[in-house]
């Protein structure tokens, strides 16, 4: 194929990837979308074997890989998504960083000079920093995830000192790479070596609820890393490609920062709740709260005409989405008008819980978002919220309180509430939650899924 | 004129320019799928096989073209298994439609 036929080719795919992306706007179009996203890649991928002559090799290592993925794909648990999309984004760093070096080893199989010029040895210089720190921060974000590393924050002092230290000896190896006149590779590799650290060291501090933004920060870092080798390559398909995931990304850790009414530095910089400024302020007066049973809740929610079930990451944990369906499918029989609230950064990343929902094929028209539904609290009879925390924390409203100016559902606002949580311990923000305090609040402890078992039990 | 322009400042009109697509294609994304869309971005950024093919292309065989392999392997995982995901998540969309009309 000529090069003017290919640059046509990966034109065209790039157009399938855009509308990939566009078919996601709404349900009805959303496979549609993902058919897109398949055949633009189909498109890129016969249309580069035609440039390569190892033909077995890498076919063998598609399939290899194809297998791989479409067996994960297969077996995975939806409650398992925010560890598979972590693992999957340091794949796409790990792969950048083997493109980078073997394109440094050998420019001219990837259409560069023999020396590479210096705007070559600059984007692969990125290319590698940015995919290197994908895999390493992936790495420790599906640990966190996956639950076999804590996730409470690695704080220690001096921690932003050495990241900057590191960052600066990584931008001076990458500009020793640059200047020199041969192939450097001790200041590549060394840089190479800082940047796995630093990705490292970047997500260690950060905390289990601020997963969201950190996932979808690592899902724009991966396209940049696809953008940056897009650039070295002097391929724009790649760029492209790169580019559309790189700006969702950083979309997302947008909503997700804005939803939590944090900046979006003072996430990355991590440790919420350690730096001393969110102490928890006890007050010395007890309170007291009001616990009930899994029977009380039933026989509440099904005089209820209304009710508004407000999901947390406590569900996914539980894995109780299939027992709420037959407690919402049972309240509905009885005429209970039943709704979903769903905070956007309830769970471990975006439209986590709608996704937990939709496999309990719960229809999507009683899931609502924060904006949709927050008007109908005052007006609702029961809200059971399952195990969420910091969401429904009317401190929010308090000047002066960590979280306050964060969005959250309205769950006061109801006439009466309950609470399914395992036990008083605070949130994530380390607060107090005065909504379990107020007299129309029942908490009923124990697990999210064996409680919502009773309750349907006794309907 | 299109000839004395340096590749790399083509290059950057297309990254500008995508990125504006991106914000907007974005933005349009219902809340509801933000989870498949992260699914079907990182299969989007699995593009990066393109590179990874060239890497593993060349006919004579040394250490970079293996390190090549392997980034066909780890992108291929990457491709399938976000699109294969994707399609079982937005399965369940799917279903629950029908039968919230019927």
């Amino acid at each position: 194929m000529s090069a003017n036929m290919v640059a046509l080719a990966y034109l065209v795919a790039s157009v399938f990837f855009i509308l990939a992306l566009k078919g996601l706007s709404s349900p009805e179009s959303a496979r549609r979308g993902n058919l897109f996203g398949m055949v633009g890649m189909a498109i890129a991928v016969a249309t580069t074997l035609t440039l390569t002559v190892n033909w077995p090799l890498i076919l063998g290592c598609i399939a290899v890989g194809g297998v791989i993925g479409a067996l994960v794909a297969q077996r995975v648990q939806m409650t398992a998504m925010p560890e598979l999309v972590a693992f999957m984004h340091s794949l796409v760093g790990l792969a950048a960083v083997f493109i980078a070096i073997a394109a440094v080893n050998n420019p001219v199989s990837f259409g560069l000079p023999e020396m590479l010029p210096a705007g070559s040895k600059l984007e692969l210089f990125l290319g590698t920093f940015i995919g290197a720190m994908t895999w390493s921060g992936s790495v420790i974000a599906f640990l966190k995830l996956s639950g076999r590393m804590s996730g409470t924050p690695i704080v220690f002092s001096g921690q932003h000192m050495i990241n900057l230290l590191l960052a600066v000896f990584m931008v001076g190896f990458g500009l020793w790479f640059f200047f020199s006149e041969t192939t450097n590779w001790t200041a590549f590799i060394a840089m190479t070596a800082i940047a796995f650290i630093l990705g490292f060291l970047i997500i260690i501090p950060i905390g289990g609820a601020d997963m969201p933004v950190v996932i979808s920060m690592l899902n724009s870092y991966s396209g940049w890393a696809a953008a940056g080798i897009g650039f070295s390559l002097g391929n724009p398909m790649l760029i492209i490609a790169g580019s559309l995931v790189g700006s969702s990304g950083a979309i997302l850790s947008y909503i997700m920062c804005k939803a939590m009414n944090r900046p979006f530095l003072s996430v990355i910089l991590g440790g919420f709740g350690s730096d001393g400024g969110t102490a928890v302020v006890d007050d010395g007066v007890q309170k007291t709260y009001r616990s009930g049973s899994a029977e009380d809740a039933a026989f509440l929610m099904g005089n209820a005409d209304s009710v508004i079930i407000v999901p947390g990451y406590g569900l996914a944990v539980a894995r109780a989405q299939h027992a709420v369906k037959e407690l919402a499918e049972l309240l509905h029989e009885k005429g209970v008008n039943v709704r979903f609230a769903i905070h956007p950064v309830a769970g471990r990343m975006p439209g986590h819980m709608n996704v937990l929902l939709a496999e309990a094929e719960i229809p999507y028209e009683q899931v609502l978002e924060m904006e949709e539904i927050n008007s109908d609290f005052s007006n609702t009879d029961v809200v059971l919220v399952l195990g969420a925390n910091d969401v429904v924390n009317p401190a929010a409203n308090v000047p002066g309180s960590p979280i306050y100016g964060m969005p959250i559902l309205d769950a006061h606002k109801a006439r009466t509430v309950m609470v399914v949580k395992r036990s008083m311990a605070v949130g994530y923000a380390g607060l107090d939650n005065d909504l379990f305090y107020m007299d129309k609040t029942m908490m009923i402890f124990g697990d999210a899924k064996k409680v919502v078992e009773y309750m349907v039990k006794a309907l | 004129m299109i000839g004395e322009i340096d590749p790399v400042i083509i290059n950057l009109t297309v990254f500008v320019l995508a990125i504006f697509v991106g914000y907007h294609v974005v933005w349009n994304v219902t809340p509801a799928l933000h989870t498949p869309l992260m699914s079907v971005t990182n299969a989007i950024s699995g593009i990066i096989l393109v590179g990874a093919m060239l890497a593993a292309g060349p006919a004579e065989t040394d250490w970079g073209v293996w390190l090549g392999a392997v980034a066909v392997t780890l992108a291929a995982i990457n491709v399938f298994g976000g699109f294969l995901v994707s399609q079982r998540m937005l399965e369940m969309f799917k279903k629950k439609e029908k039968k919230g009309n019927a």
